[in-house]
């Protein structure tokens, strides 16, 4: 069974105009998606509308969200948050805030799974110890014992994966997990979160927009341009050739780091005006039903 | 070698103790002021109005700070008067705190109709001029220690809610909430567990100035003779009297002036400590 089905997924600002145009796309268990596309694209905006975190500003029209059969949106929100808890978990981008800063680190990992999965603990301690060294972590039980403005971001990182794979989730949202991470840390993440995944097979939707860690992390992408999917491919057949020119030009304006007297090549102003005309047209078809 | 953040502690530190210290001293003065208080503070002596305090020529001995011009001592009054003021800035500060916390927080954590509402509500409370609004209030329920409590909570909580909701709103867009929330807490479990501990410092610091402006309004309001019956010593009270005799007693004025003085700073300072001694991250 697929881990997670969206189909025809649609949302919108309250009384506003739509942030997603009918986004499908699929993944199967243990598979990593990359979700690319510029700010304001709608990528992230899939991954709280999968993990029930949209804010309140904004509201869903239509569509599915299939976690392993079941739609969420059709679960009272009771069930839908119990669900979600016992199968998600989110990587979230900034490492700063993504930590309690009133609660030692121990407490922030274990408290779920004691206070919401029903786990003794004492095997919640023992697994996050065992999860710390994991993501190598010296000295676990000091850490455990920290608060997080005592450690540093790449740190702070590293303990959300953790905490992100504590309870064994079969769905990981990763909202551009280094991002906010200078670049010598970036890789040591990426690798880490790579590693992880493969150890413990959970599938990941990869929001980011640096193609460059699509190629390294993902086996298929979404491009996204103004909420609507223009390409689900394979990274493989995507890096080789691109379908959509929006996601040639994309991948054309990735700066080369093999030739740094290489210019930058911004997405002509052609490709996008020929996009928004796919996005208008797009929305005079659903406005004519 | 003293680095900035060690000294600013020992800063903070020394604030703490002081103000704590002269809060400690005016508690335990007016619980046990029947005990500690030299003199009868209701007793009259008209033989011995307006003896200057016992570092002036002419004191009269026994009476440390003084008589007013009715011979009853001053130092007395004082340590009666503190009952009603930390009486009134315990139970109105709290009360006003929790009142007007729990607005805030469901205001800036819950946000849509909730936030809609109580956001209106303090806008519209804000427009009334709060000295009219305690008089006024305190003219419908009559005077007393109760209508003076009643007041400053209907007067003062939205001075909570309105830092306390921008507050939580800040809190409840990180990214710690989101996770929490995907992990499967409830809205109320997030904003008990995840926001309050980090509004809590806020609070502190509203709740002890609180504290201050509870003992600042009792103190207006039994000038204005609408505080308790006239016959219990008030700090506010003693300010009216003695403003009569400002030329031959100026200490009956200025010793309850400076005890209010002191009292006010000590609550604003206690919360500033506070704050910076338990936040975690500026600790």
């Amino acid at each position: 069974m697929t881990a997670l089905v969206i189909r025809n997924l649609s949302v919108r600002l309250r009384k506003g105009p739509p942030l997603l145009r009918r986004v499908s796309l699929d993944l199967a268990p243990g598979e990593v998606r990359g979700l690319v596309g510029e700010s304001g694209a709608g990528k992230s905006m899939i991954g709280k509308a999968v993990l029930g975190i949209l804010p309140p500003s904004v509201e869903i029209t239509g569509g599915e969200i299939l976690l392993e059969g079941t739609d969420l949106l059709r679960l009272p929100p009771a069930d839908r948050r119990r669900r979600i808890g016992a199968s998600c978990a989110l990587i979230p981008q900034d490492p700063l805030t993504a930590l309690n800063p009133s609660h030692r680190i121990g407490p922030q990992i274990t408290d779920r799974l004691v206070d919401i999965l029903g786990w003794t603990r004492r095997n919640a301690d023992a697994r996050a110890r065992e999860l710390l060294a994991e993501v190598q972590i010296p000295d676990p039980d000091r850490v455990m014992r920290s608060y997080p403005h005592e450690l540093s971001g790449g740190m702070r990182q590293r303990i959300l994966i953790a905490s992100a794979f504590a309870a064994e989730p079969r769905l990981i949202v990763a909202d551009e997990p280094t991002t906010a991470l200078d670049v010598t840390v970036q890789k040591q993440i990426l690798k880490l979160i790579a590693g992880m995944q493969a150890r413990h097979g959970t599938a990941i939707l990869f929001v980011t927009h640096d193609l460059g860690v699509v190629s390294k992390v993902c086996q298929r992408l979404s491009v996204l341009y103004s909420g609507m999917v223009v390409e689900d491919a394979r990274v493989a057949d995507f890096f080789r050739a691109p379908r959509h020119p929006y996601s040639a030009a994309l991948l054309a304006a990735t700066p080369k780091y093999t030739d740094p007297t290489a210019g930058l090549n911004p997405v002509p102003d052609a490709v996008i005006e020929a996009v928004r005309a796919e996005v208008a047209a797009f929305d005079r078809e659903v406005a004519h039903g | 070698m003293l680095d900035g953040r060690t000294l600013v502690r020992r800063r903070a530190g020394l604030r703490l103790w002081l103000s704590a210290g002269w809060l400690t001293l005016l508690c335990l003065a007016a619980l046990l002021a029947p005990w500690v208080a030299p003199k009868d503070p209701l007793a009259q002596d008209l033989f011995l109005g307006r003896m200057p305090p016992f570092w002036m020529t002419g004191a009269e001995p026994g009476y440390w700070l003084g008589t007013d011009s009715l011979g009853r001592d001053v130092l007395s009054r004082l340590i009666h008067g503190a009952r009603v003021a930390l009486t009134v800035a315990l139970v109105a500060g709290t009360i006003t705190c929790i009142v007007g916390a729990t607005l805030g927080l469901l205001a800036g954590f819950l946000r849509g109709w909730v936030d809609m509402v109580i956001s209106r509500l303090i806008d519209i409370w804000m427009a009334f001029p709060p000295v009219l609004f305690s008089i006024l209030l305190i003219a419908v329920l009559g005077p007393g220690l109760m209508s003076i409590i009643i007041a400053i909570v209907v007067i003062d909580w939205t001075r909570f809610a309105r830092v306390v909701r921008a507050e939580a709103m800040a809190q409840g867009a990180m990214d710690y909430v989101a996770s929490a929330r995907v992990a499967g807490r409830g809205r109320i479990s997030t904003l008990i567990r995840e926001i309050l501990p980090n509004v809590l410092p806020t609070i502190v610091v509203l709740l002890t100035l609180e504290m201050g402006i509870a003992v600042i309004v009792e103190a207006i309001l039994s000038f204005v003779n609408l505080s308790i019956s006239t016959d219990d010593p008030t700090w506010g009270g003693m300010i009216s009297e003695g403003r009569a005799s400002i030329h031959q007693a100026w200490w009956v004025l200025v010793a309850p002036l400076v005890t209010l003085f002191l009292t006010v700073l000590s609550f604003s300072q206690l919360g500033e400590g506070l704050k910076d001694r338990f936040d975690p991250v500026l600790r």
